[in-house]
């Protein structure tokens, strides 16, 4: 793209946002377990998509959940790049950012709320997860909210772990779990 | 409802192409204006659109629509070609058809957007006709029309 077409866009941006017409900003984030897909609304961040996960499926799978106005703006996620790099270098324990929480519902939507309270360092399990959202017997979909958890990392899943102390399953990967816990562990 | 895909396709596929059109159209001063409200009126409209096929030549038609209004918004004064060609000329290159393009922006409004549609755009006349509001035989002619007289400019 010429440098000419790059500012061309870039005043698009600005004009589309500042005409509320910027449904669904996305920009992808460095991280040190590959490639983050971050996703904002005007109301906060709204999904982020793991480096194991497919971009354009994402992108597709906003425009239709959400809104088909799904532009590539990374100037709207620059806090949100911030925070995560900060948090990856073991400078940030929690987040100060803005969720939609429109792709939850219902108990699950209860349950990522729990999630999101979890300290940093600290682990609950799914059975704690299910209790916290209002219905203890529901484990296994307090296991659902983690695994289709829509915003991990800053919704921080992977400290749900099994009762039984094993880690569990997760999206991005039981190693990508075990070396977050770590690094909140201060390892 | 279409299965409408994220915006930002449209912008990687097409951007390059409308703003090419634009150029064509309304020359490079106008262009980016016109890009800006092209792909403004499109976001806009975007969500409502029923029919996802074709969002190139939708794309191309908003564009045409923005390159006729900015020609009514200056009375349909004729493009200040002598003042272009006063400017330096950045492509070096005689075979870039940078010679044809001007003849082509002193064509009367509906000859030069007819001649780019069909050309810059690749439009068939179908298409032609629905950007510039008239009938396939209308777009045909003014097709015609412009291209005799572009022959006879590059004569």
């Amino acid at each position: 793209m010429t440098p000419t077409m790059d500012k061309s866009l870039e005043r698009l941006r600005e004009r589309a946002a500042a005409e509320g017409l910027l449904d669904v900003a996305y920009a992808t984030a460095d991280s040190p377990f590959g490639t983050l897909l971050l996703a904002r609304t005007p109301q906060g961040l709204v999904r982020l998509a793991l480096p194991n996960e497919d971009v354009d499926a994402t992108l597709a799978d906003l425009a239709g959940r959400i809104s088909p106005r799904v532009l590539e703006a990374p100037g709207r996620l620059e806090e949100e790049r911030r925070e995560l790099d900060a948090y990856f270098a073991g400078r940030r324990r929690s987040f100060d950012l803005p969720i939609d929480w429109q792709l939850s519902h219902g108990f699950l939507l209860r349950a990522r709320q729990g999630i999101a309270a979890i300290p940093y360092g600290e682990t609950r399990t799914y059975a704690d997860l299910a209790r916290t959202a209002g219905n203890e017997r529901a484990v296994r979909a307090a296991g659902s909210a983690c695994s289709r958890n829509p915003i991990p990392l800053v919704v921080p899943c992977h400290r749900v772990i099994r009762s039984d102390g094993a880690l569990g399953l997760y999206a991005g990967g039981v190693e990508m779990k075990e070396r977050l816990l770590e690094l909140e562990r201060g390892a | 409802m279409a299965e409408l895909p994220p915006f930002q396709t449209l912008i990687d596929e097409h951007a390059a192409e409308v703003m090419a059109v634009l150029r064509g159209a309304v020359g490079r001063e106008g262009a980016e204006d016109a890009f800006q409200e092209t792909f403004l009126a499109a976001l806009r409209a975007y969500p409502s659109l029923r029919e996802a096929r074709n969002l190139r030549g939708w794309l191309v038609t908003i564009a045409h629509r923005k390159a006729i209004d900015h020609h009514r918004a200056r009375g349909r004064a004729p493009l200040p070609v002598e003042a272009v060609r006063e400017e330096a000329v950045f492509d070096p290159d005689p075979t870039d058809g940078t010679e044809i393009w001007r003849a082509v922006a002193a064509l009367p409004p509906k000859q030069r957007a007819a001649v780019t549609l069909r050309f810059a755009s690749d439009l068939p006349h179908e298409e032609i006709a629905a950007a510039l509001g008239c009938s396939p035989a209308a777009a045909r002619r003014s097709l015609h029309e412009g291209l005799k007289r572009l022959r006879k400019e590059m004569a």
